[in-house]
């Protein structure tokens, strides 16, 4: 099981990410990388950039911490997550998961899992730069809706 | 203790972080926070809607009703937008 967690205000490279999770091993059927991106529009109005705060330790802790809730929840063979902090363009990458596991469904699932509470519990803040001036992003609903079908019956998920 | 903020909190705060010692009463997240506000514009600004408020305890969500005893650093910021 190989695990990679990086904050970095960076870029990463996706290709080489992958190619070094799964290098020398011949168990891994399925391997997943989902990519956020900076897009250059939110809810009708444009955006030429934006900041990605974070608080530092604690964003390396709730990434491990679901990154652990992940690896007890489905057969993972190895899992990267590389978070970028600062300012980035439209088109610039913000965000990799990788899930690597023998067979698809585990993988896809471990991804979609992480991103959800990437998304509501790791602690970032976007701040968007409009053509009207600068406005910190606010969260959705629908985010804490996905977040919360993860949720097991016993209580919630690495809570 | 130290208290940090961030995103649109330490905006109206005006800082990132400070030393606090608050008075024997301030037992949880929430007394904390309604103490906080009562220190000045500024705080009353970002503390206006204490209810979507997050906080951490030494690097760990906490609930509202969270004592504070002990803690060496609390963080308050406003609802996660990462990813």
């Amino acid at each position: 099981m190989t695990t990679t967690i990086r904050l970095q205000r960076e870029d990463f490279d996706v290709a080489a990410e992958a190619a070094k999770l799964a290098r020398g091993r011949t168990d891994i059927g399925a391997l997943v990388t989902f990519t956020g991106i900076c897009r250059d529009h939110e809810g009708g109005h444009s955006v030429s950039a934006m900041t990605l705060e974070h608080y530092p330790g604690m964003a390396e802790n709730e990434i491990a911490r679901h990154v652990e809730e992940a690896k007890s929840r489905w057969p993972l063979l190895g899992v990267t997550v590389i978070h970028r902090y600062g300012r980035m363009l439209p088109g610039d990458n913000i965000v990799l998961v990788i899930t690597a596991s023998a067979h698809r469904q585990a993988a896809l699932a471990a991804a979609d899992f992480l991103m959800d509470y990437l998304k509501t519990r790791a602690p970032f803040w976007k701040l968007e730069e409009r053509p009207d001036g600068t406005r910190w992003v606010e969260a959705k609903d629908s985010d804490d809706i996905a977040a919360a079908r993860w949720q097991t019956r016993n209580g919630e998920a690495a809570e | 203790m130290k208290v940090l903020y961030f995103a649109w909190v330490r905006e109206r705060v005006g800082k990132a972080e400070e030393d606090i010692a608050p008075p024997a009463g301030v037992a949880t997240v929430s007394d904390l926070i309604a103490w906080l506000a009562g220190r000045g514009e500024e705080y009353a600004h970002a503390f206006e809607k204490p209810g979507i408020i997050r906080a951490a305890i030494d690097r760990v969500h906490v609930k509202p009703d969270t004592a504070i005893s002990g803690a060496r650093e609390i963080a308050f910021f406003p609802p996660m937008t990462g990813g």
